[in-house]
């Protein structure tokens, strides 16, 4: 009887301890965040440079191929169903400005996210807990050398720089896409698809998907990094950690993304 | 130049180190040996604050290290060289960038002087043709040589060792004992070494110390040392059968 009623108390007290536990490693997670922006002053010393041409590389080019499968496959799937709704109504020549405004202001810097966080971000998330759990950050630490200058740092910079790039690309070949649809299924010319694209798609959005594509960089590098960080337990804390950094990136790019749509267009 | 004094830390409810004080003098190779769980490694660990203790203090050179800001922190660090259990090399950097990594970071010099003391510290340890290769290209005996030549290249007053010879094979292990000593002979580095290995201990230690429950249970010579009449020290003599001669006990035919 006595246990009866000791079970919501021990939960009460479990639940409270991780939401401590939730808000201390998002603290640890700003603070790491804050120290490597301090950093990126340096991110063009001696030091520094081949680490962060290292970074965007990988975060860059080694991304393209992927990117640029889903960029012209979002493009042709939003194409071909906007086209067939609007078939309906014989206003199949708007497809360009949906496909364009679809893609600048969401998918783009949606789509480019959530694989950047996946190829990126895991890849961030195992390098770092490798090295935390076979003592390489304690290492750079008895060294002296700032584990977030050293890794964080190079880490920021390429995907604050690459996001809002590679988002353009993915718009681009989005558009792309859509434009290969709707002349080859919808009877659209290519002169009116891109009249009608340029069209409708203002500035503003164009500025607010790249805003977006921005902070989706910080928050994939801070996810990654810290989930790298706190990695215990050999292998298998490894894979925990990768799999934690994709799915909390997914979640918290998907939450500020609204947010961000929110605040700009409601 | 080490000074423990009074250090006590619990972790996961149990006390691994309880009110333990010592100090290592300059020059000395200080031994530390306990079973798995003694809390050696914790102790490692404080004298470099990757880990603080619940009370205490430890001090290098006089120092407090426990109670330094992050600034006064990295000097201190400054003075050590640590070779870990795993090396813990950089994995992406070749074996002459791992080495080279502390002099890039720290101080000024041209990439030629860099390269010259990096070959210096690699041949000195028998590395010479192997500066090109990568951690995972080399065998752990090779690695855990390169993880000293990272650990000697800034000259550190005092090197660490966290199980040098774990995971080595005997002929190997003894080759890193050799280099412990050369170490203090040819560098004067003072040293401390955590193993639970006492055959290395005894060849290479000027005094080896016994953690057992978070307690020093021996402080002494090695010639003492084998002579303990604690029965935890006795125990683990007698479990790598050494006699109180310092000699091997083969118990084969008992």
């Amino acid at each position: 009887m006595t246990d009866y009623f000791t079970y919501p108390a021990v939960s009460a007290q479990r639940l409270g301890e991780r939401i401590l536990q939730l808000f201390g490693h998002a603290g640890r997670a700003l603070f790491m965040l804050l120290e490597a922006t301090y950093f990126i002053r340096y991110a063009g010393s001696k030091r520094n440079r081949h680490d962060v041409a290292l970074q965007l590389y990988i975060t860059g080019i080694k991304s393209l191929a992927v990117i640029t499968v889903v960029a012209l496959f979002t493009g042709m799937i939003l194409a071909l169903q906007t086209g067939l709704t609007l078939r309906d109504y014989g206003q199949e020549v708007y497809i360009g400005s949906a496909v364009a405004i679809t893609m600048i202001r969401e998918m783009g810097p949606f789509m480019t996210g959530l694989i950047i966080a996946a190829s990126v971000g895991s890849a961030i998330a195992a390098q770092i807990g490798t090295m935390a759990v076979s003592e390489e950050i304690a290492a750079l630490e008895v060294m002296s050398i700032n584990p977030y200058r050293f890794l964080v740092m190079p880490r920021l910079v390429a995907l604050t720089v690459m996001m809002p790039v590679l988002t353009v690309y993915t718009n681009v070949l989005g558009i792309l896409g859509g434009a290969v649809v709707g002349t080859t299924q919808l009877g659209v010319s290519v002169p009116a698809y891109m009249d009608n694209a340029t069209e409708f798609a203002t500035n503003k959005d164009l500025y607010v998907g790249l805003f977006k594509a921005y902070i989706f960089g910080i928050i994939i590098t801070t996810v990654a990094c810290h989930q790298g960080f706190i990695t215990r337990d050999g292998a298998v804390g490894v894979g925990r950690a990768t799999r934690r950094a994709v799915i909390i990136s997914f979640l918290v790019i998907l939450v500020v993304g609204y947010m961000i749509t929110r605040l700009f267009y409601l | 130049m080490i000074r423990f004094e009074n250090i006590t830390k619990e972790l996961g409810g149990k006390k691994v180190l309880d009110d333990i004080s010592f100090e290592v003098d300059a020059g000395e190779t200080v031994v530390i040996v306990g079973l798995s769980g003694a809390g050696k490694s914790v102790t490692l660990k404080h004298m470099i604050r990757l880990m603080s203790p619940d009370s205490g203090e430890v001090f290098i050179d006089g120092e407090s290290i426990t109670m330094q800001a992050q600034a006064g922190l990295r000097r201190m660090r400054k003075k050590f060289g640590v070779l870990f259990q795993g090396a813990a090399l950089l994995q992406w950097m070749s074996v002459r960038e791992n080495v080279a990594l502390p002099l890039r970071e720290h101080t000024a010099l041209a990439e030629s002087d860099i390269l010259r003391r990096v070959d210096d510290k690699l041949e000195l340890l028998g590395l010479g043709d192997a500066g090109e290769k990568f951690p995972a290209d080399i065998s752990g005996g090779m690695q855990k040589r390169v993880g000293l030549a990272r650990a000697i290249i800034m000259d550190p007053k005092i090197v660490l060792y966290d199980e040098p010879t774990s995971g080595l094979d005997p002929v190997t292990s003894r080759r890193i004992d050799r280099l412990i000593v050369n170490m203090r002979e040819q560098l004067g580095i003072t040293s401390v070494v955590v193993t639970h290995d006492l055959h290395s201990a005894l060849s290479i230690g000027s005094r080896i110390m016994m953690l057992h429950d978070g307690r020093i249970v021996e402080n002494a010579t090695p010639e003492e040392f084998i002579r303990s009449q604690d029965a935890t020290v006795q125990s683990f003599l007698e479990s790598q059968y050494i006699t109180k001669k310092g000699k091997w006990e083969n118990t084969g035919h008992e």
